[in-house]
């Protein structure tokens, strides 16, 4: 037997200890199940980059206070009590990471990647972000700064992507669209 | 405390596994794990954020490498339950033994008996780490700082690969509970700094002359340098 199916029955024992007990009903994991996996995820970040593309008034509230501005779209998910939208430029690259657990702003982004929890990912992109970026295909210039940002506190981060010039006549609705989630965490670069 | 989750700067991982998975759960233990904090939350035996944090360090460092990400959660949860009162390790155990587990299955919860803490009642609890602060923070924007060089044997945030190091003030994030009290048990509420490092500073010559890292620290991490 491998240890990940170990790990899967202490989990299920657990859970049917919980059920014995009163303290779980086996549906609401499945009310989590359907919340994380139609309602809550990167479609919710993608709109609110797309809006401070196609709105520069509503782009510059975002950034000075992005809790503030996102109170707007009403996202469930929770676990965003302070939003700081960090904002790639021609000078400044941004990539997000919890080198301690695994924060990550769930209601603009839904679950993270397997990869983002990993300890690959955590232990290295402080130290060689530069390295880690090219793993994803993303090449910084070397004249561009990189700026890590480590989510050591309950701020959550979202990085605002680059809008490439070939979709500067499109409107905000395609724009969401092709949002990556990738992009938002910074580990990619939109074309 | 000197955990393997301080993961940050550590070096022999090899290259990122880059996944294709769709956004979601994969596996229905995943979400019954998730769940289970709640339940955790619920039962009282989950005090706040930093109490379940510190109970997902405090697992065996093995499982913490090797269970994945919801392993490690379970591993935590099962901390909080014993450590509350709320089970008891030899009753999962025999549940686990009912549905085929084996006797020398690796198990994460390394529960602290000695840490007992009775389940507090759900009015005693918020899920909030915002608070206010009358007295002003001690640092400005653009102020030179030096972090704590201390290692604490509790829960902190502090990053073991940032300590003893030379940052900058780059903005005032508001006063919010301190975590390496919170997960304690005791509420001490201080100021919250974004803090600028060079790559060089805390990575030596190999990193990038240009890049930065930027982490949220509190007050009393920080000194004047």
């Amino acid at each position: 037997m491998s240890e990940t199916e170990d790990v899967t029955l202490r989990a299920e024992a657990l859970e049917a200890l919980l059920v014995e007990k009163g303290l779980l009903e086996a549906e609401r994991i499945d009310d989590v199940i359907t919340r994380y996996n139609e309602r809550v995820g990167p479609m919710n970040g993608a709109q609110v980059v797309a809006r401070a593309w196609c709105d520069e008034d509503f782009k510059q509230r975002l950034l000075a206070d992005g809790t503030a501005a996102i109170a707007e779209f009403n996202f469930e998910g929770g676990e965003v009590q302070q939003l700081n939208v960090v904002e790639n430029t021609a000078e400044v690259h941004n990539v997000v990471v919890c080198t301690l657990c695994s924060c990550y702003p769930w209601a603009l982004l839904g679950l993270p990647p397997k990869w983002y929890k990993d300890p690959a990912y955590r232990s290295r992109v402080v130290r060689e972000p530069r390295a880690v970026l090219k793993e994803f295909g993303t090449q910084i210039a070397a004249a561009r700064k990189v700026r890590v940002w480590d989510s050591s506190a309950e701020v959550r981060y979202l990085v605002l992507p680059q809008l490439p010039e070939a979709w500067r006549r499109d409107d905000q609705a395609t724009l969401a669209a092709r949002v990556t989630r990738n992009s938002m965490i910074g580990v990619e670069e939109l074309a | 405390m000197d955990g393997i989750h301080d993961l940050g700067g550590k070096q022999g991982f090899g290259p990122v596994e880059i996944d294709d998975l769709p956004v979601g759960f994969h596996e229905r233990w995943h979400a019954a794990v998730f769940t289970m904090v709640s339940a955790a939350f619920a039962s009282g035996a989950a005090r706040n954020t930093d109490h379940f944090r510190h109970a997902v360090e405090r697992i065996d460092p093995i499982s913490y490498l090797t269970h994945g990400y919801y392993g490690r959660w379970l591993g935590g949860i099962e901390n909080m339950l014993v450590e509350g009162g709320v089970i008891t390790q030899a009753e999962l155990d025999q549940h686990a033994r009912s549905l085929g587990a084996k006797a020398s299955a690796r198990i994460a919860a390394r529960p602290d008996l000695t840490q007992a803490n009775p389940p507090e009642t759900a009015a005693a609890r918020d899920t909030s780490a915002r608070r206010s602060l009358s007295s002003p923070p001690r640092f400005d924007v653009d102020d030179v700082v030096r972090t704590r060089n201390q290692p604490s044997s509790g829960h902190t945030r502090l990053p073991a690969y940032a300590r003893g190091a030379r940052g900058v003030i780059a903005g005032y994030q508001g006063a919010w509970v301190l975590p390496d009290a919170s997960a304690h048990g005791d509420e001490q509420v201080e100021h919250l700094y974004s803090v600028r490092f060079a790559a060089q500073t805390l990575f030596g010559d190999d990193a990038d002359e240009l890049d930065e890292i930027h982490l949220d620290l509190f007050e009393s991490y920080l000194q004047a340098s």
